[in-house]
């Protein structure tokens, strides 16, 4: 019977980057790892990765995230180093971050923008002695990786001196949540209390070199190991001797990161969305917004001086059922002015949030709104985010 | 998303004439492709979703339940149970009148994972076509459509 079993259908976690998987799932060096640990696998661009896992649901894998620690696979993330005495000259193209000034061992989010002032995909890049690393979303991988590689070729025929290397060899296990640091001291046998959050560093843990970055997707303290794929599955096998850390899923990601604030590309930002838009203006350094010279500036820049952009990304509590993707808002009055972007009930707050890109003027705290849910007007109010206070390291 | 399957076809029009002749005693359990469990008895069934439709939701952290008194038709929806991360309408695989709405599972929306075929039934249809009961999956029938891969 080949009947499409609604009920079973795979949670859509994810926007239009996942849209783009086709072909046969490629499987992290941690895919026998979770097998063992019951996991329950979801096609996720291109990449078969674990959900949920027996011993916990999506709900138990939050609340445990936030209380204690979680391991979250992220192989399936695009890893690439960016060498070169030019680097900065063709990343400062790409991306909107200051990354001349950016210490060594720093870490920022930032934005690959397009000509019309859009957002081809959010990434965090570290400045490491004599390169950049930049981890950039596995739906936008090939993408990416095509968009450096063409513009790298540009740079490199007018002389300029810049290579980018996809990082093959290492697989990627996100640490997040308040027990992290004290896990990953364990098997480093170092002291991470001075490591400040959103910084990296070249750590031996268990004496396998890795790269650290102090940093996640959940709100919460947390760690994002850069591992050698040989010693990927001993390490994370070490750090869930911990009795306070577990494996969690792609569903638990997606309602911790929403929790925090975090948008998700291919649904809370897109190659349409500016970051004016997007309320993400922060990513632009000071430095550039007075120089430009990344890609789509001008509009950006323009739209940054002016305030301008039709709409304004917000975040939303809403009354009633839970508010999903493309659903309605309204104003007061009942004149639709937005669409949500992603909504879940929020297991840690016991309320529906959700973020949605409204007419600018109806993005103020507080304003009262009305989202469609089904057939039914429901009441929403614009609340700032993240909607669970962030819990970073603080040194 | 939804709990209802496109297919139709099973919904065949004969009428089951030995049924009449069968005095009842204890309820019949039949089941949807759309993974609800329907439970007959005197006229009355009972609706909830099966142990397996619970397992692949994940924690139900929200249920809305149809009106009592409410007329329902085949196929309408009348409810629906979300996880935290999809939404699931329910449909009554029965037309007639609804008699009871489970308010117990609206409020603690964990007995749908913890006991869905029995404290986490959702809604009660006095039905009014017994040829909608009798176009139900069997035991034998839904645990062979669970067990197909890809369904």
């Amino acid at each position: 019977m080949t009947t499409v079993c609604r009920v079973l259908q795979k949670p859509k976690l994810f926007g239009i980057c996942f849209m783009s998987t086709a072909g046969a799932s490629k499987r992290t060096a941690l895919y026998d790892l979770h097998k063992t640990h019951g996991a329950k696998f979801s096609p996720f661009a291109g990449w078969d990765m674990p959900l949920v896992y027996a011993d916990q649901g999506a709900l138990d894998s939050h609340l445990h995230t936030r209380k204690h620690a979680s391991i979250f696979d992220v192989s399936h993330m695009l890893q690439t180093r960016i060498t070169g005495k030019d680097r900065y000259r063709l990343m400062e193209h790409l991306v909107v971050a200051d990354l001349k000034e950016l210490p060594v061992g720093g870490s920022t989010l930032s934005l690959f923008t397009n000509e019309n002032g859009g957002i081809e995909d959010d990434t965090i890049i570290t400045q490491q002695d004599g390169s950049l690393y930049v981890v950039s979303n596995a739906g936008c991988a090939d993408k990416d990786l095509a968009h450096l590689q063409k513009h790298a070729k540009i740079f490199q025929d007018q002389g300029a001196d810049v290579e980018i290397s996809k990082i093959e060899d290492h697989s990627l296990i996100a640490l997040q949540g308040p027990s992290s640091q004290k896990a990953l001291e364990k098997l480093a046998g170092i002291d991470l209390s001075q490591m400040p959050f959103m910084t990296g560093q070249h750590i031996d843990i268990k004496g396998v070199p890795c790269h650290v970055a102090r940093s996640g997707y959940t709100g919460e303290d947390g760690f994002e190991l850069s591992i050698p794929t040989g010693e990927v599955v001993s390490i994370t096998k070490s750090l869930l001797e911990n009795p306070e850390v577990k494996l969690a899923g792609l569903g638990a990601r997606d309602s911790l990161r929403l929790e925090a604030g975090l948008c998700l590309y291919g649904s809370d930002i897109d190659s349409t969305t500016t970051p004016m838009e997007a309320n993400l203006v922060w990513t632009v350094g000071k430095r550039r917004r007075a120089e430009g010279g990344f890609i789509g500036a001008d509009i950006i820049l323009d739209q940054i001086a002016k305030k301008s952009g039709l709409r304004r990304r917000v975040g939303l509590i809403v009354e009633g059922a839970p508010a999903r993707a493309h659903s309605r808002v309204l104003s007061a009055d009942g004149e639709v002015i937005g669409e949500i972007t992603s909504g879940v009930p929020a297991p840690s707050l016991g309320k529906n949030i959700a973020m949605a890109y409204v007419k600018k003027g109806f993005n103020k705290k507080d304003t009262p709104l009305k989202v469609q849910v089904r057939n039914r007007i429901q009441d929403a109010r614009v609340v700032k985010m993240p909607f669970v206070p962030a819990n970073y390291h603080k040194i | 998303m939804s709990l209802r399957l496109l297919t139709r076809s099973f919904i065949s029009q004969r009428i089951s004439s030995s049924r009449l002749a069968l005095p009842r005693f204890y309820a019949t359990k039949k089941y949807t492709e759309s993974h609800e469990w329907v439970s007959i008895e005197d006229g009355v069934g009972t609706i909830g979703i099966t142990d397996y439709a619970q397992n692949a939701l994940g924690d139900v952290v929200y249920v809305e339940v149809p009106e009592v008194d409410s007329e329902v038709e085949l196929d309408e929806t009348v409810g629906v149970v979300e996880s935290v991360k999809s939404t699931s309408d329910i449909y009554t695989p029965l037309s007639g009148t609804i008699v009871a709405a489970n308010k117990a599972v609206v409020s603690n929306t964990k007995l749908i994972n913890k006991s869905p075929e029995t404290d986490g039934w959702l809604f009660k249809v006095k039905f009014s076509s017994q040829d909608e009961v009798d176009a139900l999956l069997n035991e034998a029938d839904y645990k062979k459509l669970i067990e197909e891969p890809d369904h």
